[in-house]
């Protein structure tokens, strides 16, 4: 064994280290010690980026054309229907071999989805008959003897557990699909190779030896061993496509392709909703820049390399239900690249490579994966922001979220999950817990416990509030009673479902690119801020009477008179929804979560914003039954009176605290209120973005277009197959959301001229 | 009754716009006062052209909204006082504003016709946008309704005390978009950090509409880009 004795710390312990300079990362797994011993700091211009090379000319037409075969065959392009989701499956499939510089797929053929029934059966049955194909009966059989993870959540959901789910004041839990969210750190395998990684969990394997064998002991030595076992499968998978990814990588390339190969595994392996790619860009950079230095490789082929390893990334696909498209329009995969950022010793994070990896979103297009997040400090390059903006304007595909926000609780080496959720690569990891719809909470509440629009008890009964005045005193009183029992409920919800998950469809690969003690965090979510904010501020400060039917059910809300609303920087209802985050949250950490995970809290929809607001009934605010909601914690649309600064600072007042998964705010901007001049577009764009994460705001999607473009895409969609917008926390392709997703996105509120 | 403070004097605001790229360098607010004495035929604020109405701030409340968007301004940006005709506010109030403003760092901008004269105000403010809505006298007066001494009197003011200045001016067709009047703005703006031509849109037609007024300027089209390109290029 090459690791066996390393006396001599000076000494490089692989030869493909020659060249790197020394560090602890050398003799423990650390990744971002390689990276902060060895990066070079970038703080030029967009200047030296190359255009598309002529190979990935080719493989981009192939992909263009499958795309549209796959949307002529109602948006799957084939099933494997064979096999089962795992690492050695699948025979090795290319897009053209000859012109691949960078391989791998998930099944034997670009775009070709897999079944994945360790989520739940049902759910991977029912997909794939709403496309046509049916499981082949070998694969029900085996799953017969095969408890899933849906399986186990419902032996033991609770009554008030089922009631809560089916209400929909719990929705999209990850209780019939994978959770995702984890990260692996899939650099590791390129700068270590698999067998010092199988080698250092075998080390702690035999840690866990010493003591007694206590439940979470036992746990974790199964877990290391499915950890190793799935590392071993993914040197199986890498050999089929004739690499050997034992040993360090020693090329660019070959550092991309070990790469990639790791997240293949992982999303070949697990079909979570969102999978995310970590933050690679400034690891590979000191790959490419070495070899540039040493001619190996030119810009062109540095861009190839990075263009060829994003197409590949654009080309990720699940098997998903019609049900689930409607919670997370447009088939995403959330492929989350984190860039940017700026070190704890003060260094820009940024590389070259940071510029050419948004730069495949011109030469291959806009589009929305993978899920390009800037990590924005206020120290970043001059030169950068100005090209961030210049992306932004041109491509409205990319989104930003504060680093000197977040670099304090997570360090310099977090990744984004999802959208919004930071965790430390290689250390943390999450249980995802979709989100809780708030607003229906306050009907739910007023109605003592019985749902606004079926009228049946959604689990917590109490004498309604139903007649006369309401009084802002007493609504919040009994408000906050049912937050205390949903909170309780959410949590324990969540235990359910994650003790199952671990249990049945554990993250075997991803989770051996973790170390073996990690932190964990458990994610809960908020639907529907602003609509409480605004109800909350009309029962408050304009007159609010219900209106019941004979059942004495609250079914509308007659408001009379102007009341302060979310999105204009009015504290007197701008501190209502920061004490409501503030409150749920405190309330949340009174549970205990499953397996010492810590409690953050996301203000999130994605774009289930669409259907909470459908399942919701009138509002004290004047939003009517089943009109969407605003996504994330957005002002509800067009109630911005003041300007954008003022919406800005209204979410920026939600206090990231209590909010440590994420605050999502998507922002409409057309480019002529902006300034007059591309210069000063570019320049005002990236003073905002300064402005609002100096204000304490989180996250910002910025859409940048005038509101006819998409008024001429909504009517004719094909004449625009690029047109790329935010929705919220990812992007989308603006031609694939359903008709009703579209209109919801219309009826956002766009910051425009007079 | 106590005496007011002097920064408890209020003004009169129509409206506040967070987010103003388009009145001065960088992200700004504008304050638009209520209130204006001319009838320029194109004002596309006609709903701040009487002087009731309004909301009144006072010069402390004034500031603190401002302040916070601080964090926004930048390395150019600030406040912009706007309207209506910001010189129409009582002089001295408005002075005090400015001079709350700067005390907190906050670069000022008045946007104005420059009517009525106001030396105290031209005096203190950080940069003044000058519109010459027209340079020629009759035609000045036929426009705006108001004779163009004013405007001409504030243009010589901010050129004596060397204080940074704009020019600008709307491009109406028939009206301002010949070669020799442009020429005549730019002997007129000789000083100006720079002179800003603006087409001529029908934007503001509803809000004439919404008030029951009839819109002078029914019948002439947006200017062109064609029109403002050729214009741009004289200067």
């Amino acid at each position: 064994m090459i690791m066996a004795k390393a006396t001599n710390t000076n000494q490089t312990l692989f030869p493909m280290w020659e060249g790197f300079n020394e560090g602890s990362w050398q003799k423990e797994i650390d990744v971002r010690d390689f990276i902060q011993k060895n990066y070079t700091p970038y703080i030029g211009g967009d200047e030296f980026l190359s255009p598309i090379s002529k190979k990935s000319e080719v493989l981009l037409k192939k992909y263009e054309d499958l795309l549209l075969e796959e949307k002529k065959r109602g948006g799957v392009y084939d099933i494997d229907t064979e096999n089962i989701a795992s690492l050695l499956s699948f025979k090795p499939g290319y897009l053209d071999k000859e012109n691949e510089e960078i391989v791998g797929f998930q099944t034997d053929h670009p775009l070709k989805r897999i079944v994945n029934p360790f989520g739940g059966m049902r759910m991977a049955k029912s997909a794939c008959e709403a496309y046509g194909y049916t499981i082949s009966p070998n694969i029900e059989n085996i799953f017969n003897y095969k408890t899933t993870h849906n399986d186990g959540v419902f032996r033991v959901y609770t009554q008030e557990m089922l009631k809560l789910r089916k209400s929909g004041i719990l929705t999209g839990l990850p209780d019939a699909y994978g959770r995702g969210r984890i990260i692996g750190d899939y650099r590791r395998v390129a700068l270590y190779g698999v067998d010092m990684l199988v080698e250092h969990k075998n080390k702690d394997f035999l840690e866990l030896e010493k003591g007694d064998m206590d439940e979470g002991k036992i746990r974790l030595r199964e877990d290391i061993h499915r950890q190793t076992a799935f590392l071993k499968k993914l040197k199986g998978m890498a050999e089929m496509y004739g690499h050997d990814i034992s040993k360090p990588a020693t090329t660019a390339k070959e550092a991309i392709q070990w790469t990639y190969y790791a997240y293949l595994g992982a999303i070949k392996e697990q079909n979570g909703a969102a999978m995310s790619l970590g933050r690679v860009s400034t690891f590979l950079d000191i790959y490419i820049e070495k070899d540039i230095k040493a001619g190996i490789i030119t810009e062109l082929e540095a861009q190839e390399l990075i263009d060829q390893f994003v197409l590949k990334l654009r080309m990720a696909r699940q098997l998903r239900t019609p049900d689930y498209n409607e919670l997370f329009a447009g088939d995403p995969t959330w492929v989350t690249e984190a860039i940017g950022g700026t070190g704890t010793d003060g260094r820009t994070l940024v590389t070259r490579t940071s510029f050419r990896f948004m730069h495949s979103l011109y030469n291959l297009k806009p589009a929305p994966e993978p899920n390009i997040t800037v990590l924005w400090a206020q120290d970043l390059p001059e030169n950068f922001k100005t090209y961030c903006s210049k992306v932004s304007i041109e491509t409205s595909s990319i989104q930003y979220e504060n680093d000197d926000l977040m670099r304090p609780v997570y360090g310099d080496d977090y990744g984004i999950s999802c959208c919004v959720s930071a965790m430390t690569l290689g250390k943390q990891m999450q249980y995802f817990g979709a989100r809780c719809n708030l607003a229906k909470l306050l009907l739910v509440a007023l109605n003592g416990g019985r749902d606004e629009l079926t009228g049946e008890s959604v689990g917590l009964d109490m004498e309604p509030i139903n007649s006369g005045k309401l009084d802002y005193d007493v609504v919040l009183k009994r408000y906050l009673k049912y937050i205390d029992w949903l909170a309780k409920a959410y949590v324990n919800t969540m235990n359910v479902i994650h003790y199952m998950h671990d249990k049945y469809a554990y993250e075997k690969l991803q989770m051996s690119l973790h170390d073996t003690v990690v932190e964990r965090l458990m994610a809960f979510g908020i639907a529907g801020l602003s609509v409480c904010a605004d109800s909350l501020s009309a029962i408050k400060y304009a007159s609010v009477t219900p209106i019941v039917d004979e059942t004495g059910l609250i079914t509308e809300y007659k408001t009379e008179g102007e009341f302060p609303k979310f999105g204009n920087d009015d504290c007197r209802v701008d501190d209502i929804a920061a004490y409501l985050v503030k409150y749920f949250y405190e309330e949340l950490i009174k549970t205990k979560a499953y397996r010492e995970s810590v409690h953050t809290l996301s203000i999130l929809t994605i774009t289930s914003n669409v259907m909470y607001g459908l399942k919701t009934g009138s509002t004290p605010c004047g939003r009517k039954s089943g009109e969407a909601f605003a996504p994330g914690a957005n002002p509800l649309h067009n109630r911005e009176k003041h300007g954008a600064l003022a919406s800005l600072n209204s979410v920026a007042k939600l206090d990231y605290k209590y909010c440590r998964d994420g605050i999502s705010n998507t922002f409409n901007v057309s480019p002529s209120y902006l300034g007059k001049n591309n210069a000063t577009v570019q320049k005002n764009l990236s003073t905002i973005l300064d402005g609002y994460f100096r204000s304490g705001g989180h996250h910002l999607n910025i859409n940048v277009f005038d509101r006819e473009t998409l008024l001429e895409a909504h009517k004719v969609p094909e004449k625009f197959p690029f047109l790329t917008i935010r929705v919220s926390g990812y992007a989308v392709k603006f031609g694939v959301l359903s008709t009703k997703h579209r209109q919801e996105v219309l009826d956002r509120t766009f910051f425009d001229k007079g | 009754m106590a005496i007011k403070k002097p920064t408890q004097l209020s003004l009169n605001v129509a409206s506040i716009e967070t987010l103003g790229t388009l009145d001065g360098p960088g992200l700004r607010t504008i304050i638009f006062f209520k209130g204006c004495p001319l009838r320029c035929k194109y004002c596309h604020n006609a709903d701040m052209l009487s002087f009731e109405g309004g909301e009144k701030w006072t010069i402390d409340s004034l500031v603190t909204k401002c302040i916070k968007y601080k964090n926004f301004y930048g390395e150019n940006g600030g406040v912009t006082l706007s309207g209506g005709e910001p010189l129409t506010q009582q002089s001295p109030s408005l002075v005090l504003l400015i001079k709350e403003l700067q005390k907190k760092d906050i670069h000022v901008v008045l946007d104005t016709s420059g009517f009525p004269f106001s030396e105290e105000v031209l005096s203190v403010v950080d940069l003044v946008i000058l519109d010459v809505k027209h340079t020629d006298k009759e035609a000045y007066l036929d426009l705006v309704g108001v004779p163009i001494d004013d405007c001409l009197k504030s243009l010589e003011y901010l050129k004596k005390i060397g204080k940074p200045f704009w020019v600008r001016q709307v491009i109406v067709e028939g009206i301002t978009d010949n070669v020799t009047q442009i020429l005549k703005l730019k002997e007129l703006a000789q000083g100006a950090e720079k002179i800003e031509l603006l087409a001529y849109h029908k934007m503001g037609v509803n809000k004439w509409k919404t008030l029951g007024l009839k819109y002078p300027l029914e019948n002439i089209p947006a200017t062109s880009k064609k029109t403002m390109d050729k214009l741009n290029a004289l200067l």
